[in-house]
């Protein structure tokens, strides 16, 4: 059997993340971190400006994130760590080094597993680091021609954790799936945005293509410039298409690169080449001296770590007897989960309330592009709705017109009931009337079930809650149905 | 002008790499004044080797220092007319410099 060219090559990919940290302050200094809410060169101080002789002082909430990310990661956090010095001269770097951490960062060797959605495999996490954000430099072509730089630096010292994966995933597919993962975890812990969009979150990836049966070389491609994870998927499927096409063509002419990703053609296109290593020199960060995380204190971190998404999800299975769908569906935010357990413990029906959610409202905020923070319908009123509907109040065909108008209007379930006088008619002498009535007008109907079309009954039901708009208790209309054509 | 009286601890390439590295161009007359120059200052240090560290442990640090850390609090950051004083030129209240798209 002949191979595919797919069967012939193997891929092989490595990601590193940058992740702004929330905090109040930057990193080094005492500035606002709020950077994007500042306009130009307003929360600058002369430690984030690289002026002489400015001394830099660690923010203590930066560290505790890390190590969060870190524990979340399933790393081993080491008892000391320190910064060190990336030297490179750039304008948005005025000191002419970025603080990092070279050879001893905060967090190393962790792992993280994919969703069984997504091939379910583990991922080694090589290590976790901090920094400092740069200054944002603006690029302008003056009229004349003439090719200047504009540089705010309000960004610059704000905190940014690097996350760098071992080479250990294989497809595009499971790259997008590991940085949606991540992203979750970072969200789940508060401590980032974690917005591809903004650049709260940025990914490069490192992509080679080899034959199945040859050992790796050495090339190396970096990717850049990607902005959402589907970008991160569909360069990362082109660059693959390109090596691999360069490789049936017999001679690997292939070099180590950086490519950026070009949105609007959908195709990587060669930024720079590496011809010599870069050589940033690091060296310790004199201005710094080195921390030593006790493990008590970080033991004391560990506490702080909130439940996270796969243990989540694992217990709203069990506890909730929700689907494996439902549950990953419902602990894809810590707000949605916050959300459905509120309302569920209210209604005092879970599956209810897991249904709506995953049927109703979910879709209602996708089309609306609505945060679930911001969701019309609180937890408490979704409870109300579905209490109304277990106690008989209203039926299900109501209960979707309440649930639109309580969508669309804010208001609660108890209320646009009363307004519209939606109550199920569940009085039995009324519905007797309107079903006799039905009987009367549909004689066709009537002699088909007498025939034995037993499935007649179906529609005469749907003529009873047509006439009473939906309100009509199905149950007790089906059985007054019953006894009518009985006795008939 | 070819060295042959002594082999310089910094080579000619290890010159032109450094000044690379600093985005620095200089003439072959600077880069033989700085090959001299930055050779005397590391044979200087070198001074240091002949010292015995063989019962003394590596250290990025002299200080005796660890965690030192600060609360995550905010405090005004300097006056924006103080944060451009020194920029070679401004724009919108930015920094305007040369542009250098790559490195």
């Amino acid at each position: 059997m002949e191979t595919t060219v797919a069967e012939k090559y193997r891929t092989v990919i490595g990601l590193e993340f940058h992740i702004q940290l929330v905090t109040e302050s930057k990193m080094f200094c005492t500035c606002s971190a709020q950077y994007a809410a500042h306009p130009p060169n307003t929360v600058v101080c002369p430690v984030c400006l690289g002026l002489p002789g400015a001394l830099p002082v660690i923010n203590e909430k930066v560290i505790e994130c890390i190590v969060m990310a870190g524990l979340a990661l399933n790393c081993t956090i080491p008892e000391y760590a320190k910064f060190d010095r990336k030297n490179y001269p750039y304008p948005d770097l005025p000191k002419g080094y970025q603080i990092s951490q070279f050879d001893l960062p905060f967090c190393i060797g962790g792992r993280l597993t994919l969703d069984e959605e997504d091939g379910g495999r583990t991922i080694g996490i090589t290590r976790v680091h901090q920094e400092e954000d740069t200054a944002k430099s603006t690029h302008v072509t003056a009229p004349s021609g003439e090719r200047y730089s504009l540089v705010d630096f309000n960004r610059s010292g704000v905190p940014l954790m690097e996350v760098v994966t071992e080479p250990d995933i294989a497809t595009p597919q499971e790259a997008a799936a590991f940085g949606r993962k991540l992203r979750q975890i970072v969200r789940y812990l508060g401590i980032s945005t974690a917005n591809m969009e903004n650049g709260a979150m940025r990914c490069d990836a490192n992509i080679s293509v080899w034959p199945a049966e040859a050992s790796m070389g050495d090339v190396k491609v970096e990717v850049k410039n990607m902005n959402s994870f589907r970008s991160v998927e569909r360069a990362l499927e082109f660059e693959q298409a390109r090596q691999t096409r360069i490789l049936e063509g017999g001679v690997d002419t292939r070099i180590t690169e950086t490519r950026g990703w070009v949105e609007a053609t959908g195709e990587t296109v060669s930024q720079r080449t590496k011809e010599e290593a870069h050589d940033y020199r690091y060296f310790p960060e004199p201005d710094l001296p080195p921390l030593q995380l006790s493990p008590q204190w970080v033991s004391g971190v560990e506490e702080k770590l909130p439940e996270l998404p796969a243990a989540k999800r694992q217990r709203f299975m069990a506890d909730y007897e929700l689907s494996a769908y439902d549950a990953r569906l419902l602990t894809q935010s810590q707000e949605l989960a916050d959300y459905f357990e509120t309302a569920s413990a209210r209604a005092k029906n879970a599956k209810a309330v897991a249904n709506w959610m995953s049927r109703n409202l979910l879709q209602r905020l996708n089309e609306s592009d609505t945060e679930i923070n911001d969701c019309p319908i609180a937890p408490a009123d979704l409870a109300e709705l579905v209490l109304l509907i277990d106690s008989g109040e209203i039926s299900n065909r109501t209960a979707q017109e309440v649930f639109d108008h309580m969508f669309d209007t804010g208001k609660s379930a108890r209320k646009i009931v009363a307004e519209q006088g939606l109550t199920q008619i569940s009085d039995e002498s009324a519905l007797e009337t309107i079903v006799a009535q039905v009987i009367a007008e549909n004689p066709a109907a009537v002699q088909d079930f007498n025939q034995g079309k037993k499935r007649a009954i179906g529609f005469l039901v749907g003529q009873v809650m047509k006439a009473t708009r939906g309100k009509a208790n199905p149950g007790i209309v089906n059985q007054k149905l019953q006894e009518e054509l009985r006795q008939g | 002008m070819p060295d042959t009286e002594h082999t310089e601890a910094i080579s000619r390439k290890d010159v032109q790499h450094v000044a690379d590295l600093a985005r620095l161009a200089l003439s072959p007359e600077e880069e033989e004044r700085f090959q001299h120059q930055l050779s005397a200052v590391f044979e200087h240090f070198a001074m240091l080797n002949e010292l015995d560290t063989e019962h003394i442990s590596p250290t990025a640090q002299v200080i005796p220092l660890t965690n030192v850390m600060r609360p995550d609090a905010a405090e005004p950051p300097l006056p924006k007319e103080d944060v451009l004083a020194n920029a070679p030129d401004r724009e919108e209240d930015q920094f305007r410099v040369r542009a250098i798209l790559d490195f």
